[in-house]
């Protein structure tokens, strides 16, 4: 509870809910003055993102503020339904379910009890060491052979983005920064508002501005004036963010430049994999905004390296 | 009350949602849900997306010889689902499952059968069994829904104890009937063609 005596958070979580009211406000004049009926779906499609953002800030924010065990909780949670989506959209094979049993029910608890207890140096080996040895001799013993190397891969590769590469983002609770003790909330605060403001961000400029796509085949709603009026925005965003981490101005502006490109990245290769899988979205549980995977496919990349960049150059 | 517990558990563990064309849940005519099964948690699952007002008036057929085999199918059988036992493997004029049917559908409430008559892990389902058809025939009031049940021979692969989760998805389409004058062998095909229709591309 310690943020909410924290006045830097109290102005940040203030602005986030003037935000959200400007938003849904937006949203509701344009629900009124949009004739057309094209112009139409996409207000009511942009009014059911700002429901569903009213509720996912709700759940982040409390998380947040009821501290550090909550707050593993909730990406805990976030990573059982990513891996959830993730398994059901790509071919899984029969003789993998052992072998999945062992990522739901084993391996996800263990990698966010090791987040929760701060025990670092097993967090950061268990998954992409232990589980990814495990997998592929559990398959084995399982005693089927067809399609061996792509199962195994499937499987280790969800591993890896929707539990180890999503619990970096808590694992920031656990980085040790001098001067910034009892504080690095705060870091997930301006890490998670960065890298969705930087998916909401480039989807307005695509919205107002977008003309040349930026890769057509892999994600046709991306364009380069989305990429290029988003990424530049969301980096003034963090850089204007400054007084809620660590950083200075410059240096927020430089970690918010990596996180969105990491977060465009990320965006991309999940989109690759729903192309090839003939899919449009991973699930249907956010409404407006897909699955779960669908809407933290930027964190899943950006988090990892936010993480180790801070880790090297600030503790 | 463990009913709806468990129901919501399933239906959360399995992400589970039920879609069904507008209007099929407003006539009050007693309905028969068929449907493809792979899995033990079919009934379970099908019956957990229904609106609860249906869902409280409808029992699954459930194969004797399997929820009598030990106390705590027993207890989830007759106590918790409530379902319809059905005999299967020496079956008489007394026992006859569509003669069981028949009644609860006599009675106004609704059922759930798997006509492939057992659990397959095939892609397609297998030929309908002739019940479908005698249903159809002794009770024209009946509504008979074709279901489509995805994945959950992922959640619980027959041969397998423990559960992974899947997203799971219930598809309901518009109610058949019997043609005048249709075969058995051809309503059969029908209905199973109609329970396929509905699979997820």
């Amino acid at each position: 509870m310690d943020l909410l005596n924290d006045l830097q958070a109290r102005w940040f979580f203030g602005g986030l809910l003037a935000l959200l009211v400007v938003a849904s406000a937006i949203g509701a004049v344009l629900a009124r003055t949009t004739r057309s009926e094209s112009g139409q779906a996409v207000v009511r499609n942009l009014n059911a993102r700002i429901r569903a953002w009213w509720f996912m800030a709700g759940f982040f924010g409390v998380a947040v503020v009821a501290g550090h065990g909550a707050s593993v909780l909730l990406f805990a949670v976030m990573s059982f339904l990513a891996l959830r989506e993730f398994v059901t959209l790509v071919p899984t094979h029969r003789g993998d379910h052992r072998a999945l049993f062992w990522a739901f029910f084993v391996i996800l608890p263990a990698n966010y009890y090791f987040v929760w207890t701060e025990w670092y140096e097993l967090f950061s080996i268990l998954i992409p060491v232990y589980a990814c040895l495990w997998i592929p001799i559990r398959a084995a013993m399982a005693g089927e052979t067809t399609d061996f190397l792509g199962r195994t891969a499937r499987v280790q590769w969800g591993l890896l983005v929707c539990i180890y590469f999503v619990s970096y983002a808590p694992a920031l609770l656990t980085l040790r920064i001098p001067g910034y003790e009892g504080q690095n909330a705060k870091l997930l605060c301006f890490l998670v508002c960065v890298v969705q403001m930087s998916d909401v961000l480039q989807y307005i400029w695509g919205k107002l501005f977008g003309r040349r796509k930026i890769a057509p085949r892999v994600s046709p709603s991306k364009t380069v004036e989305g990429f290029v009026g988003g990424i530049a925005s969301a980096v003034a965003l963090g850089a204007a963010l400054w007084w809620i981490t660590p950083f200075n101005p410059w240096q927020s502006a430089l970690m918010a430049l990596a996180i969105c490109l990491m977060g465009f990245s990320g965006g991309l290769v999940m989109s690759a994999i729903k192309r090839d899988r003939g899919v449009k979205d991973f699930g249907a549980m956010i409404e407006g905004h897909g699955g779960m995977l669908d809407r933290i496919d930027s964190l899943c990349f950006a988090a990892p390296l936010f993480f180790h960049l801070t880790r090297y150059f600030f503790t | 009350m463990i009913a709806t517990l468990l129901t919501s558990a399933v239906r959360l563990f399995t992400g589970a949602r039920g879609r069904w064309p507008e209007g099929v849940f407003e006539s009050d005519r007693p309905r028969v849900f068929f449907a493809n099964h792979t899995s033990n948690l079919d009934f379970v699952v099908l019956w957990s997306v229904l609106p609860p007002a249906i869902r409280r008036r409808t029992r699954a057929a459930a194969a004797r010889d399997y929820w009598m085999g030990g106390p705590v199918r027993r207890w989830l059988a007759s106590s918790v689902f409530n379902v319809v036992l059905i005999e299967r493997k020496q079956v008489t004029r007394a026992n006859n499952p569509v003669r069981e049917l028949g009644a609860v559908l006599s009675g106004g409430d609704s059922i759930i059968i798997f006509p492939e008559g057992g659990r397959y892990s095939e892609p397609d389902p297998m030929p309908f069994k002739s019940g479908l058809f005698h249903l159809a025939q002794d009770h024209p009031e009946a509504e008979l829904i074709p279901v489509w049940i995805d994945n959950l021979n992922r959640v619980l692969p027959k041969g397998e104890l423990l559960a992974i989760p899947f997203i799971c998805s219930v598809t309901m389409g518009p109610p058949i009937s019997r043609l005048p004058d249709e075969t058995k062998d051809a309503f059969a095909e029908r209905a199973r063609a109609a329970v396929m229709a509905l699979r997820t591309p």
